[in-house]
């Protein structure tokens, strides 16, 4: 079977467009995130304290809600999974100037207390989790470092297999990816959980899949397209490898489609961040590193013409400039 | 079947049989993590500033003791800092002795600075400081792990963490009962046992009115529970006990759940042979005085001393037998050097864990499904040689994790999933290749084999990338995450085998039968 016949779109002429939008998504979810005054942490970053209970019986949240009242002011309240499994998510932040210790754990007793007090009928606690700040901010570290290294890392084993202007690219793909991704899981609600920041780190890998695919064919097509522009070269790798593209970004998005809806609660984060994370890189290799590649590779090109002095052009140039000052006096 | 092809496929065989070995059966082979067994996850931090004060009171009482016998009268020996204390008010015409006598004790753990009007600073040099919090560390390690085996959890893991160097790891599996185990591992469990010099009175004044108010030199004030053998409530009581202990925790030979003489549950403890002629002589000295247990600085009993003991006690008080049995269990395996603090607590309980399997294994299952289901539509027969090559990349997955006991979580089982979502990539890659090559009418053989030479570098190169990113989330991640990055890892690796030496060896099994005019690709 072929889904595409001898592809022939003429990709970097669409990339206008291409940046417009990414801009406009990144910029919006940037926008969002400032509104809401900062990334979305979850309590791994942020510390705080994490209680998911079962109840036996339907309870609304509002009475949940009210059952806390005495427990904390900032406490938050949610459906945990499907609404009709009766499991509630209950979230308490982190307990400013407090001593770690005794007091860490003051915060989930207390929730457990209150809700065996209330009279919403009897439940299971089905997990806690109680990261203190020290955690916290260790894990925050942690985190941005291991991004860095990552792409750093890739960077410099791309600029090794191939050219610096190509790992670059890859790695502004890879940056496009990561806040392409923050920005939808703004827009949906989702926050940054161990579990969601490991997914990020796998897109770096990932993105950068296709990235190398389509460079691999650029290098091999460079060989043998001698006489074509970069450009058209870029475009004519990206046609050839399009079926492959497609295919790998559908098979691998289905496998985590089935992760995202059958996997569990636990991982839907994890899930979707790897669904707009997938989506994002086949989108970002395809206009954004190939757009980075022509535009290093003309502005090396165009500035190498000017300081070679190239003055046989130069000269040329001014020749043709008195030649026509001389026409237009003449006249 | 040229003898070629049959030796690769004897290789292919071994090492998916290798695997099977390895894994089967998964259920005693596959370590599950807490997020998928059920259980409880800590992160302790050993206060080693503990330790340091506790060796500047020891040593400042050394050097308070040493003095008083030379006759020494100095204003004031105080702990300043964990790590420093001073001594202030030394009479000038001492001052050579006081310096020798200092230096005895400090035996050069410290450094001793003076300062103007006869005072003095000790501080504690910096690489006994280290050495110090490192003990306290690792001696804190391993009265947990004696703990935590007591408690009877099935394979727990106690271990360092962090980067601090004062952090400790606790894992137990299969625990429900989260707040006892909690206590047990950070009770301090410091027993003491003082001579009382006054008491039981009900306030702390009562008791130092004949002192003229104030603590003597050598004594301090406890308090403790005073009425317990008639169940009425509690009231505290006071007591005025010798500071230095006769015998501490440090002597225990051993401790364990008895019953005390009205069949109330208690704790009756032997002492070691240092302890047993230390407790034989205060006891001979001061019969008829009260002895009091202290328990992390409050009174458990003050009992009457009758006789001489030499070798085991009993301490009472209102316990539940658990109680009885945690603090013997406790007293066991000895003091904690410094108290701890919890920073990181995550559980789960068994029914989430069973859960998240069963949701694991139905989205692995799922998607599976769907790409082979895809591939067989897309690429024909050839599909079946992905879908045996994906399945052939999940076993040797799983037996490579089950040879390095690797522990598979649930961030594990979606990394089991994005293996065969990526297993897939290769073959694409291959196949896609495969038909550019039949494109140019190669015919069969040689277009597959040019496939294949092509795309191999490519798949290298897509590999080390993700292998790079899984390395660093390995070094980022704990627990869970750790989980992901080893099946990520191993995933990568076992699909560069099969997509390579696997796929291509199916290909040439079939093809050298007999001549082959088209492929179904």
């Amino acid at each position: 079977m072929q889904i595409l016949k001898a592809p022939n779109y003429d990709f970097l002429k669409l990339r206008g467009y291409g940046l417009a939008l990414s801009l406009a998504v990144i910029g919006s979810g940037l926008a969002l995130m400032a509104a809401r005054g900062g990334l979305p942490l979850g309590i791994d970053f942020s510390g705080g304290t994490i209680v998911i209970v079962k109840f036996q019986d339907a309870v609304s949240h509002d009475a949940v809600r009210d059952a806390l009242n005495t427990v904390s002011n900032e406490k938050v309240v949610q459906a945990y999974g499907d609404p009709s499994a009766r499991e509630v998510l209950i979230r308490l932040p982190q307990m400013s100037g407090v001593e770690e210790g005794a007091s860490l754990e003051a915060g989930s007793t207390a929730v457990v207390a209150a809700l065996g007090q209330s009279n919403l009928g009897s439940f299971d606690v089905l997990s806690t989790e109680i990261v203190g700040p020290v955690i916290g901010a260790e894990l925050q570290r942690r985190g941005v470092y291991a991004t860095l290294a990552s792409l750093g890392g890739i960077l410099a084993y791309v600029a090794f297999r191939f050219r610096l202007s190509f790992a670059v690219g890859a790695v502004v793909a890879v940056f496009h990816d990561i806040l392409v991704t923050l920005a939808f899981l703004a827009f949906f609600g989702y926050e940054l959980s161990l579990n969601v920041v490991a997914a990020l780190l796998t897109i770096t890998g990932y993105s950068v899949n296709d990235t190398i695919v389509i460079f691999d064919r650029v290098r091999e097509n460079l060989r043998s397209m001698r006489r074509d522009a970069l450009p058209e070269v870029i475009n004519a790798s990206i046609n050839q490898t399009l079926a492959r593209t497609i295919i790998t970004s559908s098979t691998t998005g289905m496998a985590v489609l089935a992760l995202f809806l059958f996997g569990g609660e636990v991982l839907r984060g994890f899930a979707f961040t790897m669904l707009v994370g997938i989506i994002s890189g086949t989108y970002s290799t395809v206009i954004i590193a190939s757009s980075i590649v022509v535009l290093l590779t003309q502005r090396r090109v165009a500035s190498g013409r000017n300081a070679a002095g190239s003055t046989a052009s130069q000269a040329r140039n001014q020749k043709q400039a008195k030649k026509a000052k001389a026409r237009a006096r003449a006249s | 079947m040229n003898t070629n092809v049959r030796w690769k496929a004897l290789t292919i065989v071994t090492v998916l049989g290798l695997a099977v070995l390895a894994f089967y059966p998964p259920q005693e082979r596959v370590r599950l993590g807490l997020d998928l067994k059920g259980g409880v996850h800590l992160v302790l931090r050993v206060q080693t500033d503990d330790a340091l004060r506790l060796e500047s009171e020891t040593t400042s009482e050394r050097i308070r003791q040493a003095l008083q016998d030379a006759s020494v009268s100095v204003g004031e020996i105080s702990v300043v800092a964990p790590a420093q204390f001073s001594v202030t008010g030394v009479p000038s015409d001492r001052d050579t002795e006081f310096r020798r006598i200092a230096d005895d004790q400090i035996l050069g753990v410290f450094n001793r600075e003076s300062r103007a009007g006869g005072a003095y600073d000790f501080r504690l040099k910096p690489n006994i400081e280290v050495t110090l919090r490192n003990e306290a560390v690792d001696q804190a390690l391993q009265t947990i792990e004696r703990r935590v085996n007591e408690l009877g959890v099935a394979e727990p893991i106690v271990a360092k963490a962090g980067t601090g160097g004062d952090q400790i790891l606790v894992q137990l599996p299969g625990v429900t009962d989260v707040g006892r185990a909690k206590e047990i591992i950070r009770s301090t469990a410091l027993l003491e046992l003082k001579i009382v010099e006054a008491g039981p009175a009900s306030t702390r004044e009562a008791l130092l009115d004949a002192r003229g108010g104030v603590e003597p030199p050598q004594m301090e004030v406890v308090s403790g529970v005073s009425d317990f053998s008639t169940g009425t409530t509690p009231d505290v009581a006071f007591y005025l006990v010798r500071t230095v202990a006769a015998v501490s925790g440090r002597d225990l030979r051993n401790a364990r759940a008895t019953l005390d003489e009205n069949n109330q549950p208690a704790v009756g403890f032997s002492l070691n042979g240092e302890g047993a002629r230390k407790f034989g002589r205060v006891t001979g000295d001061n019969i008829g005085r009260q002895l009091a247990i202290i328990l992390d600085g409050r009174v458990q009993s003050a009992p009457r001393i009758e006789g001489r003991i030499t070798d085991d006690g009993r301490i009472t008080g209102s316990f539940t037998q658990q109680e009885a049995q945690d603090l013997s269990l406790i007293l066991r395996s000895g003091a904690l050097p410094a108290s701890l603090t919890y920073l990181e607590e995550r559980t789960v309980g068994p029914t989430l864990g069973a859960d998240s399997i069963r949701a694991g294994l139905i989205a692995s299952a799922v998607g599976l499904a769907i790409v082979a289901g895809f591939m067989l539509v897309y690429y024909k027969l050839s599909g079946i040689n992905a879908i045996l090559t994906v399945l052939g990349n999940l076993v040797i997955l799983l037996g490579f994790m089950a040879y390095v006991q690797a522990t598979m979580t649930l961030p594990g089982i979606a990394g089991f999933i994005l293996t065969i979502g990526m297993g897939v990539d290769s073959n694409v890659l291959i196949f896609e290749r495969i038909k550019e090559e039949l494109a140019t009418a190669k015919g069969v053989r040689a277009a597959v084999a040019a496939g294949f030479d092509r795309v191999f570098l490519t798949i290298l190169d897509t590999h080390v990338a993700s292998l790079i990113a899984a390395a660093f989330l390995f070094q980022f991640g704990t627990g869970p995450i750790r989980g992901f990055a080893t099946t990520l890892f191993f995933g990568l690796l076992a699909n560069i085998f099969t997509s390579v030496f696997m796929s291509r060896t199916l290909f040439e099994a079939v093809l050298s039968r007999r001549r082959v005019a088209t492929l179904s690709i």
